[in-house]
């Protein structure tokens, strides 16, 4: 019955982690810290003051386009984008508009390629918190970098905007331009949901943007919320308000936050306090040699290099330390452990990652040796444990397998640990036949 | 010779020989406020009490050290700065209602330099309300007088600044120049003022009007004081990131270089149907005393002059229109009703031309035509050393007299502007007076040629030496 297919683009909202703001010297770390106390007449929009923009931030957005395989514009500039509203104190956001510092990016998770239209570099609004009547503004936000992110409206289901957000958030703190954590608000996304009718080509003429969603599971069930309801409206003859809805974490639901959308003018033109930009391709390529190996390389290298199984190499790539702390330890155990055994130790967390990597070799090299086990008191505790559990012996009479497993953990550590499991295994499985 | 009248150059050596103290320097422009203000209402903050602890500092600061004066060049001078200036505990009001009771936070960078070199702010001077205008009657506090003529305009948007330097209330004052608004009082007030290279003296503090226009200037009575100040005021300042790292040179030093064989242009576009037939006159003499100082002089052309309002009256209201966004109310100053009638028409305009779909027909056009119109002053400025100008179409007008049509009064810029646009300096240097009232010139150099300006300037007044005509209050 599935007459209609998705049209889905994110717009997704980094904060980086520079030291200080955009536009200013205020700490731009301002997370749980007390209102209004990293201000300055620059952030507070006070007459008179004017932004210079911050370096920093500036490669910073230029390397996340790289990483998104964007094309750096050798000139850009910032723009003004004008709208009321309390917490932006100048009535204008400085962003980008027409000559963005990245365009034309792309992306591959899996066998898919999802485009990047542009990752650009704006400023954050201070923050409204609503108590009864009142509404309180705290600047301590207002003029942190943020990058914006725009992708083509390639997605077609729930499962995949779920994992390419993965892959970006492991992606940006490879980086380690931004913590990208969707709880303290340092990456944020809005899904832009529609849908067109099967073979038919060109954007639909409406599109749904939904905001307030906090992680990457209600992103999912949002947009395939977003795409029962719309597919109901459209089956009915209805077409879909262009519009934004809010989602509502409690219900699972999306509700709409205007009743009317108009196009907002934002009477957007260059920024006239800043200059424009012009980079050399030095200074681009300069840039571009500070990017590490992405993740997605890394994951393929660990397949093909250490032989581990891909889910476990995508895994330990999640998070770079950990993916580092593995190749240390491989280098250094040699042939006294398999790479996918490490592996298996790491993803099992049988040992900590936080080990000197001396120590978790050695740990790892004990852990690995097969165990001779004494076959004197490897008999004592069969039978201990063969006489102890006469119910899951029954059980595994009967066919149940786990029951056997559940037998050799019970040896394993009645023996703690000097044994092997296959041996115990095999022992188990003869002393059960003469019960 | 009373010490309110006399010259920031004058003043500094009185002070070095301990002729006077500072603050008798101070009291003696305090007596003239006192005496004059309510009829020229050139101050909106008078700052008595500060000033007098600042100026008693002074006096100990030269019996310390009688070489303080290389260190703080400006120290006991009273200045007035233009009601845009920031001023840290200090009313700042924009000469509007608005913000009537707004106390910045932090000094602009201006106001910062000039007090470290010593200069007493003896208070905040009367404005057009925001920069909005030529002659001061946008002011939403009242207008202010010429001190040349009580029942004539001082010139705006920097009116406050003009009279009080005129009238003795101060030794200088600080303006902005837009569209014209330091050169304009100046002329109309007898005085030297100074519209800077764009980029040349730092921004910040000073509340925006159009932000690729405003440029920080100041007016004293004569050309060494406008130099001496400019030494001051000049430089990159790490919070304007429109300022520019070019050296800053010791504006006074060539001062009295000859200008034989000098190389002066004269716009022909500038010499034109309406222009009063008395400032033609008093202009075509100021040209043939600095031709009698060796100066070559020959007529030139910029030819898209006559497109240089429009296109000015298009991008300024545009940018107005965006700097005054800030002004919402929330954190500082009353509501957006209270903006006066000149500045809701500024924003009006400018919201439309910046408007999606009438953005590329205005903005973006005015924009290229920005362009041609500073090739026309790089194209003439390689032929010519300077160019020079009338600052004026007409005398110093009555009160009243253009604030029924705005667009007479927006006329009044018509030779002003265009340097502007252009972002090249230009300097308003008294030229005569017709019938007891001022008549002022503009020298107009490349960018970054104030001390050229300031050498042709000096040169001319050492010959007609205007300056010593007070006027009769």
């Amino acid at each position: 019955m599935n007459k209609y297919k998705p049209v889905i683009g994110l717009e997704i909202h980094v904060e980086l982690a520079t030291k200080s703001k955009m536009f200013c010297q205020c700490s731009a770390d301002y997370f749980g810290k007390k209102p209004n106390t990293h201000t300055c007449p620059v952030c507070l929009g006070l007459p008179g003051a004017l932004p210079v923009p911050n370096k920093q931030a500036i490669d910073w957005v230029i390397l996340i386009g790289q990483a998104l395989g964007c094309k750096v514009n050798k000139t850009s500039k910032f723009d003004r984008k004008h709208y009321f509203y309390p917490d932006l104190p100048k009535g204008y956001q400085i962003s980008q508009y027409d000559e963005p510092f990245n365009i034309d990016g792309s992306v591959v998770i899996g066998e898919k390629t999802f485009g990047i239209t542009r990752v650009h570099m704006e400023e954050d609004t201070g923050k409204l918190t609503h108590l009864g009547g009142d509404t309180l503004v705290d600047f301590n936000r207002s003029g942190v970098p943020l990058v914006e992110i725009v992708t083509e409206p390639d997605f077609e289901n729930a499962e995949d905007v779920k994992r390419f957000l993965e892959e970006l958030q492991v992606t940006i703190r490879y980086l380690g331009v931004s913590d990208a954590d969707m709880e303290k608000g340092s990456m944020r996304l809005e899904p832009n949901i529609s849908l067109r009718k099967e073979g038919e080509s060109g954007l639909p003429k409406y599109k749904v943007e939904v905001k307030n969603i906090n992680s990457f599971n209600f992103v999912k069930k949002a947009v395939e919320y977003e795409i029962e309801r719309q597919t109901e409206m459209l089956e009915r003859g209805e077409v879909p308000a262009q519009e934004t809805r809010g989602y509502n974490e409690a219900k699972g639901i999306t509700v709409s936050q205007r009743t009317k959308e108009e196009a907002h003018d934002y009477r957007y033109f260059p920024e006239p306090d800043i200059p424009p930009f012009q980079f050399t391709d030095e200074e681009i390529g300069n840039i571009e040699k500070q990017l590490p190996e992405l993740p997605s390389v890394k994951t393929e290298r660990f397949v093909t290099q250490y032989k581990i199984k891909p889910a476990d190499a995508l895994q330990l790539t999640r998070d770079k330390k950990v993916a580092d702390y593995f190749e240390k330890v491989s280098s250094q155990i040699g042939d006294r452990g398999s790479q996918q055994q490490i592996a298996n130790l790491i993803i099992n967390k049988k040992l900590s990652t936080l080990l000197p990597v001396e120590e978790f070799v050695n740990k790892a090299v004990e852990i690995l040796t097969p165990k001779i086990a004494d076959a004197g008191a490897l008999k004592v505790a069969v039978e201990k444990i063969i006489g102890a559990n006469t119910k899951a012996i029954e059980d595994y009479k009967n066919g149940k397998e786990n029951s056997l497993m559940f037998l050799v953990g019970q040896v394993m550590r009645e023996m703690k640990g000097q044994a092997d499991a296959v041996t115990v295994k095999e022992v188990l499985i003869k002393k059960i036949k003469e019960v | 010779m009373e010490l309110h009248d006399l010259s920031i150059q004058e003043a500094v050596e009185g002070l070095k020989e301990k002729k006077f103290s500072c603050r008798e320097l101070l009291e003696s422009c305090l007596n003239r406020i006192k005496k004059l203000d309510k009829d020229l209402n050139a101050f909106i903050t008078v700052d008595e009490e500060n000033a007098l602890l600042q100026a008693d500092k002074c006096d100990r600061e030269i019996s310390a050290s009688k070489n303080i004066f290389e260190e703080k060049p400006l120290l006991g001078i009273p200045v007035g700065l233009k009601d845009l200036y920031s001023t840290k505990d200090l009313k700042t009001t924009a000469g509007s209602k608005i913000i009537d009771n707004y106390t910045s936070p932090y000094d602009a960078t201006s106001t910062a330099r000039l007090k470290n070199a010593g200069a007493i702010v003896i208070g905040k001077t009367n404005e057009d309300a925001w920069g909005h205008g030529s002659s001061g009657e946008n002011s939403d506090v009242g207008p202010t007088k010429n001190p040349y003529d009580l029942t004539r305009v001082p010139g705006g948007s920097s009116s406050g600044s003009g009279a009080a330097v005129a009238a003795g209330e101060c030794l200088f004052s600080t303006g902005t120049d837009t569209g014209s608004s330091v050169r304009l009082p100046a002329a109309f007030c007898n005085l030297v003022g100074l519209k800077p290279t764009y980029g040349r003296v730092s921004r910040y503090g000073v509340i925006a009007m159009a932000s690729s226009f405003d440029t920080i200037g100041h007016m004293t009575k004569t050309v060494y004081d406008n130099a001496k100040v400019l030494e001051v005021t000049a430089g990159k300042d790490p919070y304007d990131a429109t300022t520019v790292l070019v050296e800053v040179p010791k504006y006074t030093k060539n001062l009295g270089k000859d200008i034989k064989g000098l190389k002066v242009g004269i716009p022909k576009e500038y010499y034109v149907e309406g222009i009063d037939n008395k400032i033609k006159e008093i202009t075509d003499q100021a040209i043939k005393t600095i031709k009698s100082l060796g100066a070559q002089v020959h007529e030139v052309s910029l030819p898209h002059t006559e497109y240089a309002m429009a296109c000015y009256y298009i991008l300024c209201p545009s940018e107005v229109s965006s700097n005054l966004a800030r002004f919402d109310g929330v954190r500082y100053g009353h509501n957006r009703a209270t903006f006066g009638a000149e500045a809701k028409r500024r924003m009006m305009l400018g919201t439309y031309t910046l408007s999606s779909g009438y953005y590329d027909a205005y903005y973006k056009k005015a924009a290229k035509v920005r362009n041609l119109i500073k090739q026309d002053f790089e194209n003439v400025l390689k032929e010519v050393d300077v160019m020079i100008a009338p600052s004026s179409p007409s005398l110093p007008f009555k009160i009243g007299e253009k604030t029924d049509d705005p667009l007479q009064m927006y006329l009044s810029d018509v030779f002003m502007c265009p340097i502007n646009i252009a972002g090249v300096p230009s300097l308003n240097i008294p030229c005569g007076f017709s019938d007891g009232l001022p008549v002022g010139m503009q020298v107009i150099g490349p960018q970054f040629s104030e001390e050229l300006l300031y050498q042709v300037a000096f040169a001319y007044e050492r010959e007609t030496e205007f300056y010593k005509v007070k006027p009769k209050i």
